[in-house]
């Protein structure tokens, strides 16, 4: 029983920092921008076949086809917000859906043309493949691999949201955006490099998380739910908030997987719509601050 | 106001695009029957994102409820086509009822997300219960008795076309004099701005709930009519690939207009017809960029880019 909880709750960790990784990006845009972005995990997905490339074709070592990969998906994403996103702020929410949901399409299509439709794995090297022994449990040693690039993650987060230039001047924009732009702050450019930030953080979790969400062309709509549901259980524009809400959701889906294989998906989605119909803006619902 | 003769006029556009099709493609009646069904749900699509203001891409699930409650009705209770017709609009409107309840305190991502959780729910139960809905099969072995009692349906699907017709003809000129009353005005003034209306004194939560409701009696109507005419049921009508691919197609047409479902429902289900013959890839690949490119360049879809092109022809200005 004890085993089985430890096992759960680990396992649950893993995921939720996998979750956390990919859709913290998204809860910053749509805090930010008021920007509802549905082609998020798109990122996610250019970053789990960018370092799926990098390692089986150009041989590349595994840690630096991680950071390759993460900053493949910010300088797409980045491409993006400069070529069409940037004039989808202030446009109604439905243009927005579409627009993204549109760019999804696109993206499955490209990606289904590119690398065909069935699953790209992400090779690791020998080191990291295989399960490492924790005392009372073995596990595979790809999560906890998943789960120390999440915490590393969620460290740079902190420092840049709280240590740096770009920290004071994103949550300037959060809190005001015109006050911040009349005080000299280039609100373009923050949202710029907010978007792309969170697209390189969703690259790294598509590729760490391959173990757990499969990289495949339909990768952004088939997780769509999920990392929506992670920003909007957390309550949109929170980061902490998402934290705590991709741990939560993970776990729970965890619990499913082990307790009841056939019904995993159903639970999840039942607790995050009572959690909604409690909390309709989420668990850490602030109006302006991240 | 527009005047008599325009009104009778827009009313009777349904049956003579009917007949105008029917006359162009004449060996093609059950196709013509999938486009009328397909405009009905796209209307009840329009109802909520283009009337009531909300995105949602969980629509295929009222379809779906309607779907299967139709093709269970007929294969256990009466295989009667009328009634059954109301056993799916019944289905459709307790599940956007049930699920309004709880969606409409919701707004923004989180509505859209949620819309999106409960068709997936719907689709998992469904799947799962293998025993009274035939699972990944599908359902069906149920047949229909004559409409009315006089009519048979047909394998090449000419009763179909008639009687889709029919319905998708009521439900249109039924729309068209609901948008025009109070109620509807004031859905309509919910989707500008609710705060305004709220304060004014206006139901915003209960107008919702309404539309909601109502819509997905609609679609689950139009779910009817499909099980009836293909006598099968499949797990993709409730899946959120058919949400959304109804979404483009109201998108393509122009929400807000119940001109625009229709138009939409046309080119979309025409354009898939002829493209069926390349990969489903590249057909992704096409909505995606038709979704892109409307959003950026027409908003208001192809009705507006008609109305735009009627304005500049006529030098006035573009409503």
């Amino acid at each position: 029983m004890a085993s089985l909880l430890a096992s759960i709750l680990i396992d649950g960790f893993a995921y939720g920092m996998v979750l956390f990784m990919v859709s913290v990006g998204l809860t910053v845009t749509l805090g930010l921008m008021r920007f509802v972005n549905l082609a998020h995990g798109m990122f996610a997905m250019i970053g789990g076949y960018a370092a799926a490339s990098l390692i089986t074709m150009a041989g590349v070592p595994y840690i630096l086809a991680l950071i390759l990969a993460a900053i493949v998906a910010g300088i797409i994403a980045l491409g993006l917000e400069i070529s069409v996103i940037r004039w989808m702020y202030g446009r109604p929410e439905l243009d927005q859906v579409l627009l993204t949901i549109g760019l999804v399409f696109i993206g499955i299509a490209l990606a289904g043309m590119l690398f065909g439709n069935s699953l790209v794995p992400v090779p690791l090297p020998d080191m990291l493949r295989g399960a490492s022994d924790l005392g009372f449990r073995v596990m595979p040693t790809q999560r906890i691999v998943a789960a120390v690039v999440g915490l590393l993650s969620l460290l740079a987060i902190w420092l840049l949201l709280d240590r740096t230039m770009f920290g004071i001047r994103l949550r300037a924009t959060v809190d005001n955006a015109r006050a911040a732009g009349e005080l000299g702050i280039n609100t373009r450019r923050v949202y710029a490099i907010a978007f792309s930030v969170g697209a390189a953080l969703a690259g790294l979790g598509g590729v760490v998380g391959a173990e757990l969400l499969p990289v495949e062309p339909y990768y952004p709509l088939k997780y769509l739910v999920l990392f929506l549901a992670v920003v909007a259980v957390g309550g949109p524009g929170s980061v902490f908030g998402s934290l705590i809400a991709a741990l939560l959701l993970g776990t729970v889906e965890t619990a499913g997987k082990y307790l009841a294989p056939g019904f995993a998906t159903i639970g999840l989605f039942v607790v995050m719509l009572l959690v909604l119909s409690w909390r309709p803006d989420g668990l850490f619902h602030r109006k302006s601050r991240l | 106001m527009t005047s008599f003769p325009t009104r009778i006029l827009g009313d009777l556009a349904v049956p003579l695009a009917g007949l105008i099709l029917l006359a162009l493609y004449p060996s093609q009646q059950a196709f013509l029957a999938q486009i009328a069904i397909t405009a009905i749900l796209v209307l009840s699509l329009d109802l909520v994102v283009g009337f009531a203001g909300l995105a949602t891409l969980g629509h295929a699930a009222m379809f779906g409820a309607g779907a299967y409650a139709a093709g269970l009705y007929a294969l256990h209770v009466w295989s009667e086509p009328l009634t059954g017709l109301i056993a799916g609009a019944l289905a459709g409107a307790v599940v956007a009822g049930a699920t309004a309840l709880m969606l409409m305190r919701a707004h923004g991502l989180t509505f859209l997300m949620m819309t999106v959780a409960i068709s997936q729910v719907l689709y998992e139960i469904v799947s799962k219960a293998r025993d009274v809905t035939g699972g990944d099969d599908g359902l069906f072995g149920f047949t229909m008795q004559p409409v009315l009692g006089v009519w048979e349906f047909d394998f090449f699907g000419k009763l179909a076309f008639w009687y889709s017709l029919a319905v998708l003809w009521i439900v249109f000129v039924l729309l068209r004099r609901l948008m025009v009353t109070p109620f509807g005005q004031t859905v309509r003034a919910i989707r500008d701005d609710a705060g305004r209306v709220g304060s004014l004194g206006g139901r915003v939560y209960r107008h919702r709930v309404v539309v909601y409701t109502l819509s997905g009696g609609i679609a689950g109507l139009a779910g009817a009519l499909s099980a009836q005419t293909v006598q099968v049921v499949g797990l993709s009508s409730l899946s959120v690939t058919y949400s959304a691919e109804i979404l483009v197609m109201l998108v393509l047409g122009g929400t807000g207009r119940l001109w625009g479902a229709l138009v939409g429902t046309l080119v979309f289900t025409v354009i898939h017809h002829y493209a069926a013959s390349i990969d489903p890839v590249r057909w992704m690949l096409f909505i995606g960029l038709i979704l892109v490119v409307i959003v950026l360049f027409l908003p208001g879809g192809l009705t507006r880019g008609i109305a735009l092109i009627h304005a500049w022809l006529t030098g006035r200005r573009a409503p």
